[in-house]
């Protein structure tokens, strides 16, 4: 089998896969991104770029995806319907795959009114679901939304999705997910997870609808660096659900850093032993110099 | 009527401002913003005593019924033909589209919106008002229970809700119900879960009238 990317050939493998994600940086300098990139070189199998996370002006995930290229490291493009509308969003998708970008995550976006412009006018044109099923006709089909031809080469994407199991109504949440796989999702990235109960109430539906044959689930971790960092993500992030016990562990820490990194090492080897669940992917935003060690420490080392 | 354009006042010194040059007439309206209490008779009288306290000179009012209704405006003008022709401005108490048919009319004067038009809506409570339509042109509510995803999701998500709902509230306002979690569970009253598998359609924008102007 010719697989499109590196991410699809090891989830194929049946490998264990890592994603680690790079923030683009708040200007235009390429070595923000390579000087990262270098740090967890080798330490996972593609790097997402994140398109204007939290709505807040970055270098763009194209351009990022660009850089990592360069230095001959797999990307994974994420795309949100905020910013752009269907035209923009299937040229983009065009453009990414001519200069090589084979992995792309498509998403809704945060709303423009978290982020540094909240004046802005938001697009949602499309949502995520709606675009992922646009990417996967443009690729098996070569027809865009509007129902007119692509003349040269369909793009060729692995397609990416983000699932939330923490969100409400629970009950929707694996009918949304399967809402993603039925629009033509391959891989999930999953929300950060620290309520291993409720992620596992999650994948005991995902299982039962035989929906990890379908598609692959790489369950999101999240280092917390600090109690602040715990704190704005407990009470300020929407979506995001550490438990209290976590919380208790980093309150009560001598070393808050230490204890962060135990904590994911721990989420690390819990998720991995949850049947269905293919990969995980790393956020370890303005600390990915731990990353190498994590891996190693939970045996993901070296990758496939 | 209970349905209606909800308008909220401006702020006055920002009025004041955009005012300038007086003296100033001033036009409410005998619906909407009669409703919203942003340019009906009280509201226009309050108006004309705080500018006057601003030293400002207003040389009339008049509530037009409606102000949307370009014949009748005309009609209640008329009557009003010496106090408009002195003012310098119109200080117009109603939505958006009051000021334009307004404008229609008075053309030797400038327009000053008076407020800002929000959205269509309904009256909730005295004074409690929820946007529930965004006139998108193509009406695809019953998709949703008879719920609008398109005015009342920040996101105009067809296929929500998005990974940020928490206990039935908006990621964008925790003060406001995710339309979402609403529409859950209505359908889900109704037994009609299945309809939320269903992927739906992009929407079809261009219904919106965008590139034309009247029927
Ligand atoms: S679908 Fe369109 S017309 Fe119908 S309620 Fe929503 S915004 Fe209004
Ligand atoms: S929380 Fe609900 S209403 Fe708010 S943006 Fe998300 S889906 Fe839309």
């Amino acid at each position: 089998m010719v697989y499109k990317s590196n991410l699809e050939r090891v989830l194929s493998d049946g490998k264990f896969a890592v994603t680690a994600e790079i923030g683009p940086p708040k200007g235009s300098d390429p070595d923000k991104i390579t000087s990262k990139a270098e740090i967890v070189k080798g330490c996972a199998d593609a790097f997402n770029i994140t398109d204007n996370q939290t709505a807040v002006v970055r270098l763009s995930s194209m351009g990022g995806c660009c850089i990592l290229l360069k230095k001959n490291l797999e990307p994974v493009m994420q795309i949100t319907c905020r910013d752009r509308n269907r035209i923009a969003l299937q040229s983009d998708v065009l453009g990414a795959a001519s200069i090589g970008i084979k992995n792309m995550l498509f998403l809704t976006g945060d709303h423009q009114s978290f982020g540094n412009h909240p004046d802005a006018k938001g697009v949602y044109d499309l949502d995520s679901i709606q675009l992922i099923q646009i990417v996967k006709n443009m690729r098996d089909n070569g027809i865009f939304q509007s129902g007119d031809e692509i003349l040269s080469s369909n793009p060729d994407v692995f397609i990416g999705a983000a699932a939330n199991p923490f969100a409400d109504p629970f009950e929707l949440r694996v009918d949304r997910l399967e809402k993603k796989i039925d629009a033509g999702a391959e891989f999930i990235q999953t929300q950060s997870v620290f309520n291993l109960d409720k992620f596992n109430v999650w994948m005991d539906e995902v299982r039962s609808r035989g929906l990890d044959k379908k598609v692959y689930i790489l369950a999101g971790i999240t280092p917390l660096k600090s109690l602040r960092m715990t704190e704005r993500m407990k009470f300020h992030v929407p979506g995001v659900d550490i438990p209290e016990e976590i919380y208790n562990r980093m309150k009560k820490a001598e070393d808050v850093k230490e204890e962060g990194y135990r904590v994911a090492l721990d989420l690390i080897n819990e998720v991995k032993k949850i049947k269905g669940i293919h990969g995980m992917h790393i956020t370890a935003l303005f600390w990915e110099d731990i990353v190498p060690s994590l891996m190693k420490e939970s045996g993901l080392l070296p990758r496939p | 009527m209970n349905v209606m354009i909800i308008t909220k006042p401006k702020e006055l010194e920002c009025l004041v401002k955009s005012i300038g040059e007086n003296p100033v007439f001033i036009i409410g309206c005998s619906e909407c913003a009669t409703l919203c209490h942003t340019g009906g008779e009280k509201e226009v009288l309050s108006m004309k005593e705080k500018l006057e306290k601003k030293n400002i000179k207003v040389t009339g009012w008049v509530v037009l019924d409606p102000a949307c209704h370009l014949l009748n405006d005309k009609r209640l003008l008329k009557k009003h033909k010496n106090k408009v022709e002195q003012a310098k401005k119109i200080l117009v108490l109603a939505c958006g589209n009051g000021s334009q048919t307004v404008s229609e009319i008075i053309k030797d004067a400038e327009i000053i919106p008076g407020n800002d038009t929000l959205f269509l809506g309904e009256i909730k409570r005295l004074s409690e008002f929820e946007k529930r339509c965004d006139m998108c042109g193509e009406c695809i509510q019953d998709l949703f229970g008879g719920l609008c995803p398109v005015s009342r999701c920040p996101k105009s998500m067809l296929n929500g809700p998005c990974g940020g709902s928490i206990d039935g509230k908006c990621e964008v306002n925790s003060e406001v119900d995710c339309i979402w979690d609403m529409i859950y569970k209505r359908l889900k009253e109704k037994g009609q879960l299945d309809r939320l598998k269903e992927i739906r359609a992009p929407k079809n924008w261009s219904k919106s009238l965008e590139t034309r102007r009247t029927l």
